[in-house]
């Protein structure tokens, strides 16, 4: 039983961070209906500009705690930008073209971002400091839920919750839900749509950035090629959910978490990564819009 | 004689909204009818279902391509390739032309159906695919030249200018060879001349090449000059049928048209 | 163009300049090290006048081409060199001088140049088998390179069960490679068309990462069940094919896969110019326009996927087979995700759905960073601009797609165009 709570501890956490990033992708899909394949870079570039900052802060002796305030805020910062100039490079000039089009500009943008990190720092493994405040209280359950993934799923609750009340009772969340449902009729009564595009990259990069410094420092390390796999992952998770939905997203995060926890521990962790793909496909097979996605009778 | 086309109070709804609601149709062999109504009144939907786009809530649709009675088909749900190969072809109201083949390409896509070859025989093109392909060109340009587009041939579609992609799309579906052919909206977007052309292609097809036709359309002249009968739909229900004139001077369809 | 408002652009350019250095300043500027928990910091200054410099020039450029784009979209971009070559004056010549060097090409040049030759051969065939999925059908498949890693397979574990047999019965092992040639491409063909069945209601999106997710297994399966693949390591010391019965030195011998090579690309080339002017060609090509003025006009969509799955999986079969025979080794490794994107970008940037543009995306995407070698490190990010580049300037590719002209002969007017 130990064991079934441990495993599913840490598929918890693990979903947590897929929905960190996830939500990403779930926004974007919804407004611009494309895959933002690059988004997993945009994680990982939020990470290490973490860690250089954090980094320089810390051999200077700034206390920890402050440490991690400022590396988290910068690491949200420069996703933030990048999330945004890539969004005004790559993909607005092709807002009018097929999906193929964007959808494989994205790709392209997504080797691009990896290359760049990779000549601008290293592609070794970089080791990864633990910034997180270390809880007294959780000594005892230490096995279970160690300081790293209490402080995990505390901040995605408070994301989830924040976003949530953005999304339901501020004017942008309205704006971003109207451009959602039909673009041209949002620009008609006086949304601006590229303003609504750009938010939308801002908040994906944002908590994308934050999954990246948490699961970095909980992991201790990072290199320039996390935000692949990652981005990968957590782009199942949001077609599992049913792309597009932002419930969805979060479930189809948790659902994947768990599985590939619980498919380590008790079948076989050669196949932990498979496990993702694995249920993908069988999630796609019975229901094919996702758990949460609706059917759409595409207008014609 | 059954009608060729017999809608059962058929009803189409997206979520909340009733965009078809029980509404009755029925075509006879040769004629030219028209379905009208103010925007956003269902007509386009009511060719989605028919066509196989959309599967209809409920109700039936039943056609007869032959004209001995007793012989209908129900084709509620099927798929729309295998209602066009039953003999329904449509044109769309925002047109869905193959837009970076030529003019050519697309209407021999449109024979698609009345091809043999198989794959195998086209990899290797044996000499009866490349007889069929042959054949496939000639008919197809006779049917741009029927529809007077021939000198298109050879244009990508996305270049045509836009009352000939219209034709187009006519001229695609006629290379289906239906029996029945829906047309949503062809006018739309035509200058007075190129609409007074798309009347005599209409009646064409008609006379000539013995395809029932249902239309819909906002133009009312062009409307009131082809059609032999009308139906006139509102918020997804039927509110009117009958001979032109009767529908000139039917008092509900001014009422929807002007809108209280 | 218009008269340029020199102010305005020069504030923009500089405003570009100023977020490039803000945006770029932590990565370029600043590395980090940690070396026992600690942290060192170079401080790279020299990279802010290089960031400030090149982006204030690249912001002049991008917003002319973008402007150049949006003027002279949808007209004919200007072929000279494809016009030229349509003469058979030019032409004929042109094709003797391809096929003079092509047929003297290993002799002439050392075995490691054959050897990369013979990477450009393989990826064609690859192009054009994803070609068919991609360009025509316009389905992104993301996992092709399970594809080619069952061909390499089909001959590999060929090889490693049956070898020792063939050995006993006394027939040579080079036989094994013609064997191994079919029986691989029947078998991508099949495990395309199964892989697809259950996938193919798929919508566009759903259908790239399941493809994605099926390539990742596929390698994952390869290397994780051992005792059927051999694991990561792979299986070695593949024969080579024979010639007529003997047993032929490597060098000799990679001029022959070269020829093999070269045969079943100018196969393919053949193979596939018959398909796309075909029915099932067709109808890949209008499903990719508009899949439901396609269905609406008589196509049967399912079938037409299915199709381009398996007749698309069948070249990577052949391309398998001809990996495993050029290089006797295989593993897993060859066939990860970056693979399957290797040989979209083959697709992409030659142009979908043409034939010369694959051709000339093999020959780009390989030759380049074999003889840049001083390139190596930016290849990727060359290649991942270069995509993005390539969709909001030339979505065509390098050669775009041309369509099939006819001529008709019209009673008194004479052949129409
Ligand atoms: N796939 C769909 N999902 C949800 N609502 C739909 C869908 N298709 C149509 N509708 C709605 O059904 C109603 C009828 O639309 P339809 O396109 O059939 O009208 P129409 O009579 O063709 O109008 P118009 O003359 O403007 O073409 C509209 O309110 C439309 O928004
Ligand atoms: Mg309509």
């Amino acid at each position: 039983m130990e064991y079934f709570i441990q495993l599913f501890m840490s598929g918890t956490v693990k979903g947590s961070i897929y929905a960190l990033i996830a939500l990403g992708y779930a926004m974007v899909y919804g407004i611009i209906q494309l895959i933002n394949f690059a988004h997993g870079e945009i994680y990982m570039i939020g990470a290490f500009t973490a860690l250089i900052i954090g980094a320089t802060m810390a051999s200077a002796g700034v206390p920890t705690g402050l440490v991690l305030v400022v590396a988290l805020i910068s690491a949200m910062v420069w996703a933030a930008a990048y999330g945004v100039t890539l969004e005004k490079i790559a993909y607005k000039p092709l807002r009018n073209s097929p999906r193929l089009s964007a959808l494989i500009s994205a790709i392209g943008m997504s080797i691009f971002l990896q290359n760049y990190v990779l000549l601008a720092q290293t592609s070794n493994f970089v080791p990864y400091p633990n910034w997180v405040p270390q809880f007294a209280f959780l000594e005892d359950i230490k096995g279970i839920l160690n300081s790293n993934q209490f402080f995990i799923l505390l901040t995605t609750a408070v994301v989830m919750v924040l976003f949530t009340l953005m999304i339901r009772y501020t004017k942008m969340g309205k704006a971003m839900r109207a451009t959602a449902q039909d673009k041209a009729m949002a620009q008609l009564v006086g949304i601006n749509v590229n303003q609504v595009i750009s938010v939308t990259f801002v908040l994906g990069s944002v908590t994308a950035a934050l999954g990246g410094v948490l699961i970095c420092s909980y992991m201790g390390q990072i290199n320039y090629y996390i935000g692949f796999i990652a981005g990968i992952k957590a782009f199942v998770a949001a077609v599992l959910g049913g792309i597009g939905s932002i419930p969805g997203a979060v479930l189809g995060s948790f659902v994947l978490g768990w599985t590939e926890s619980l498919g380590a521990g008790y079948l076989s962790s050669d196949y932990e990564d498979a496990f993702a793909f694995v249920i993908l496909i069988i999630i796609l097979l019975v229901r094919p819009s996702g758990l949460l996605g609706k059917k759409e009778i595409k207008k014609v | 004689m059954k009608p060729i086309l017999d809608v059962k109070d058929m009803s189409m709804v997206f979520g909340g909204l009733r965009a078809v609601d029980k509404v009755n149709i029925h075509i006879d062999k040769g004629e030219i009818v028209a379905l009208i109504g103010p925007n956003g009144a269902g007509k386009t939907t009511f060719f989605n279902c028919i066509t196989g786009v959309y599967t209809p809530t409920e109700g039936e649709i039943l056609i007869s391509r032959s004209d001995n009675s007793g012989d209908q088909k129900k084709i509620n749900g099927l798929k729309p390739n295998v209602i066009n190969n039953m003999g329904l072809a449509r044109t769309f109201q925002n047109i869905r032309l193959f837009s970076s083949m030529t003019v050519l390409e697309n209407v021999m896509i449109g024979r698609h159906h009345a091809l043999k070859s198989s794959i195998l025989g086209s990899i290797f093109r044996v000499k009866s695919t490349r007889e069929e392909e042959e054949r496939l060109i000639h008919e197809s340009y006779g049917i741009l030249k029927k529809i007077g587009l021939e000198k298109f041939v050879n244009e990508q579609a996305q270049n045509l200018p836009y009352g000939a992609q219209r034709r187009l799309e006519i001229a695609r579906a006629m290379a289906t060879d239906p029996f029945l052919l829906l047309l949503d909206e062809p006018a739309a977007g035509m200058n007075p001349q190129e609409t007074r052309e798309l009347v005599d292609t209409i009646n064409f097809i008609r006379d000539e090449e013995n395809i029932t036709i249902l239309l819909i359309e906002h133009d009312m002249s062009l409307v009131m000059t082809l059609s032999e009968r009308i139906y006139v739909v509102d918020y997804g229900q039927l509110i009117a049928e009958g001979a032109p004139e009767e529908i000139k001077a039917n008092p509900d369809v001014i009422k929807a048209y002007l809108g209280e | 163009m218009h008269n340029i408002d020199w102010k305005k652009e020069l504030k923009q350019s500089t405003l570009a300049a100023l977020w490039f250095i803000f945006l770029t300043f932590p990565l370029m500027v600043m590395k980090v090290a940690i070396i026992q928990g600690q942290a060192t910091i170079t401080w790279r200054w020299y990279n802010v006048p290089v960031v400030a410099v090149t982006f204030f020039i690249l912001s002049f450029v991008w917003r002319y081409m973008l402007e150049r784009r949006n003027f002279t979209q949808k007209k004919e971009s200007k072929d000279i060199l494809g016009k030229l070559l349509a003469q058979p004056k030019y032409s004929r010549p042109a094709i003797i001088a391809l096929a003079v060097f092509l047929l003297a090409f290993p002799f002439a040049f050392s075995m490691y140049q054959t050897n990369v030759m013979i990477s450009v051969l393989i990826y064609i065939i690859l192009g054009l088998g994803l070609n068919i999925v991609v360009g025509y059908g316009g389905l992104l498949h993301l996992g092709y390179a399970a594809f080619y890693a069952m061909g390499a397979y089909s001959y590999g574990l060929f090889f490693t069960y049956m070898g020792p047999k063939f050995i006993e019965w006394g027939i040579n092992t080079g036989l094994m490679f013609w064997i191994a040639i079919p029986a691989a491409a029947i078998l991508s063909l099949v495990f395309g068309f199964i892989v697809c069945l259950p996938v193919i209601r798929l919508r566009g999106d759903y259908l790239a990462i399941v493809t994605l997710a099926f390539g990742e297994i596929t390698r994952m399966f390869l290397q994780n069940e051992g005792q059927i693949t051999l694991g990561p390591s792979g299986v070695s010391q593949i024969p080579r094919p024979w010639l007529l019965g003997m047993k032929i030195t490597p060098v000799f011998a990679a001029k022959y896969v070269y020829f093999i090579a070269l045969v079943l690309v100018i196969i393919s080339i053949k193979v596939v110019k018959n398909l796309e002017d075909s029915k099932i060609g067709r109808a890949w090509e209008a499903m990719r326009d508009d899949d439901i003025a396609a269905q609406s006009m008589g196509i049967d969509l399912t079938r037409a996927k299915l199709a381009s799955f398996a007749v698309g999986a069948l070249w990577a079969g052949f391309a398998g087979v001809l990996l495993a025979a050029k290089t006797t080794f295989i593993n897993p490794e060859s066939f990860t995700l970056w693979e399957s994107i290797i040989i979209l970008c083959v697709v992409v940037l030659g142009g979908m759905g043409s034939i010369p543009g694959v051709i000339v995306g093999s020959v780009l995407m390989i030759m380049l960073p074999e003889y840049f070698r001083s390139f190596a490190e930016y290849r990727m990010l060359i290649f991942g601009l270069a995509l993005v580049l390539m969709m909001i300037f030339r979505q065509g590719g390098i050669i775009p797609r041309k369509r099939k002209q006819h001529t008709f002969e019209v009673e008194g007017e004479g052949a129409v165009k």
